[in-house]
């Protein structure tokens, strides 16, 4: 069943109809306190999908060819946290390194990313829905241009909320849950178009 | 059973391992920015690792920059002019500099991360800055909301500060606070008493600092401070002085008249200290003595709601009203003002209408 479905299909099922943020509620730690600004936003949304991109794939190597022979499938929480962790931290080094643009655009954000559980998360999908390495790789890609969208989104609602009259008690993280919860029912409405799970 | 868990445990061994491989590897070549110079106002030159974090380059040889959220880019205090070798600015920092500080090359230096050698500019009077890790010896209550905190340095033995100068006081983590954070306060020592620190505290309601200091703080507690800092302290003139405070504003003005009274100084002083009610006062009795010993000194205490059983004779009215009232003219005198920043604003609009101009106005706001 699962090699019918095709990686573009996944792709996009991934940044739209099961949006990672707003259909699974993954990363909403960063997803609140990051999305105050459109620019920040954007980085941050970058980072995130170039990291899902790359660990995806790495996590589906490290399961499959070393996980799986060994019949340690149980152990994949902490492998991929750690493998995720690693990554992350070797990136930010070679960024900070030979890229000072990149850095400043991207290296910053990606110390939150480590403890991003969308990261996790979508690695976890991946081996529950026995995807491909190419459907896995898709899937990153696409559940990080979901991240990327839904924070975008947030964002240009949070500039507005600025001038807006808030309930007292609502400021902040409050009302940014409250609309992200609106954001997650509009999402329903792709619900059942692309089937991906 | 004992073959598969070896198993486990070793297959996650070597995923660490590698990944810690990796890791070192990372850290020695692209990590790795060798020995870099920081050279301080031209005077002092350091030789630091690279990549580290300015503000944690300098503490590590010695040289405190002001910091209140330890280095993560929270309060904005420690900036120090990166003249040469800078680089852009990192987003992390941009909230905390203005335009006029771009100019400047005013950097963060908690997130400016020194990988070159570089030319920075500090104040002079922070190379002086150290920290002390010191005991409690008293903890006296002056008032009902003040306490008097005397603290013995124990490493280094001794501090070399001026009169009227501030201490950061590190408070660790308790129940309000799951971080270590600093609070400056005045030292009301005097300097010539360079083994102890004595710092007057009052309790803010829910304050961090002061709370931690009223309700936990015992005597024999190790305390850990850093300094001294600031530039409220005694200029070299003849000018006679006005000095006004309130509340724990006490502390700069008791530590600069009695090193003055110490100095058998014969500058023509007054003291106006302002307060509430009676209970809201205290040191009349040193205050007394600094005068004995002292006879160019007045100290004029003034009540702005005194209590019928305060049986108050002295002065009455807010201290702005009781400045006003006792002073003629103020063209040629200077001031020393310690207070909340309402009270030294009120105070400094009197003084111009009394004649004092602007830079004889020296004071320490309390934020």
């Amino acid at each position: 069943m699962n090699e019918i479905i095709s990686p573009f299909t996944i792709f996009f099922a991934a940044a739209f109809t099961s949006n990672i943020l707003l259909t699974n509620y993954l990363g909403m730690c960063s997803f609140l306190s990051v999305s105050k600004e459109i620019e920040t936003s954007a980085g941050l949304g970058i980072a995130v999908t170039f990291v899902l991109a790359i660990t995806t794939a790495l996590n589906w190597v490290v399961y499959h060819l070393i996980l799986v022979p060994f019949q340690l499938e149980y152990l994949r929480f902490i492998v991929f946290i750690i493998v995720i962790a690693a990554f992350v931290q070797l990136i930010e080094m070679v960024i900070e390194r030979y890229s000072e643009g990149l850095y400043f655009a991207l290296g910053i954000f990606l110390p939150l990313i480590t403890v991003n559980c969308a990261i996790l998360g979508v690695s976890l999908f991946m081996v529950i829905r026995d995807y491909t390495f190419l459907q896995s790789f898709f899937f990153g890609i696409g559940s990080g241009l979901g991240w990327f969208i839904a924070i975008m989104a947030m964002a240009g609602i949070r500039r507005k909320l600025k001038t807006a009259k808030v309930p007292l008690g609502l400021e902040g993280p409050g009302i940014a849950l409250i609309i992200a919860g609106f954001m997650a029912m509009a999402f329903m409405g792709f619900s059942g178009m692309l089937p991906i799970s | 059973m004992f073959i598969t868990l070896g198993i486990s445990v070793l297959i996650i061994t070597l995923i660490s391992m590698v990944l810690a491989l990796l890791m070192v590897i990372a850290d020695a070549t692209v990590g790795n920015y060798g020995e870099v110079h920081i050279d301080i106002n031209g005077k002092k030159n350091l030789t630091v690792r690279g990549g580290q974090p300015l503000l944690k380059a300098l503490n590590n040889e010695g040289v405190f920059i002001p910091s209140a959220c330890g280095g993560r880019g929270s309060c904005g205090l420690c900036k120090v002019g990166v003249i040469e070798g800078g680089g852009n600015y990192l987003p992390t920092e941009l909230p905390w500099i203005s335009e006029e500080e771009k100019k400047n090359n005013i950097r963060l230096s908690c997130q400016f991360k020194v990988k070159n050698d570089v030319k920075i500019e500090i104040p002079e009077e922070l190379f002086s800055v150290r920290q002390f890790e010191t005991k409690v010896e008293s903890i006296v209550e002056l008032t009902h909301d003040i306490k008097q905190v005397t603290l013995k340095l124990i490493d280094p033995p001794t501090i070399d500060c001026t009169a009227g100068q501030f201490i950061q006081f590190q408070v660790p983590e308790y129940e309000l606070t799951d971080e270590a954070v600093y609070r400056a306060y005045s030292m009301a020592s005097i300097p010539s008493d360079n083994t102890h620190v004595e710092l007057e505290i009052r309790l803010v309601p829910n304050g961090i600092c002061t709370t931690y200091v009223h309700q936990h703080l015992k005597e024999g507690d190790d305390v850990t401070i850093n300094g001294p800092y600031g530039d409220f302290f005694l200029r070299d003139t003849e000018r006679p002085m006005i000095c006004i405070a309130g509340g724990s504003g006490m502390a700069p003005l008791k530590s600069i008249l009695l090193d003055m009274s110490e100095k058998k100084s014969t500058r023509k002083a007054r003291y106006f200290f302002g307060a509430r009610s009676k209970r809201d006062l205290f040191l009349l009795d040193e205050m007394r003595e600094i005068e004995k010993a002292m006879p160019s000194f007045t100290f004029t205490p003034a009540l702005s709601e005194p209590l019928e059983e305060d049986k108050w004779d002295g002065e009455v009215g807010l201290i702005t009203d009781v400045v006003r009232r006792l002073t003629e003219d103020a063209s040629e005198a200077e001031a020393y003002l310690c207070g909340s920043p309402g009270m030294i604003d009120a105070c400094i609009k009197v003084l111009r209408e009394l004649g004092m101009p602007d830079e004889h106005i020296y004071y320490d706001k309390f934020a």
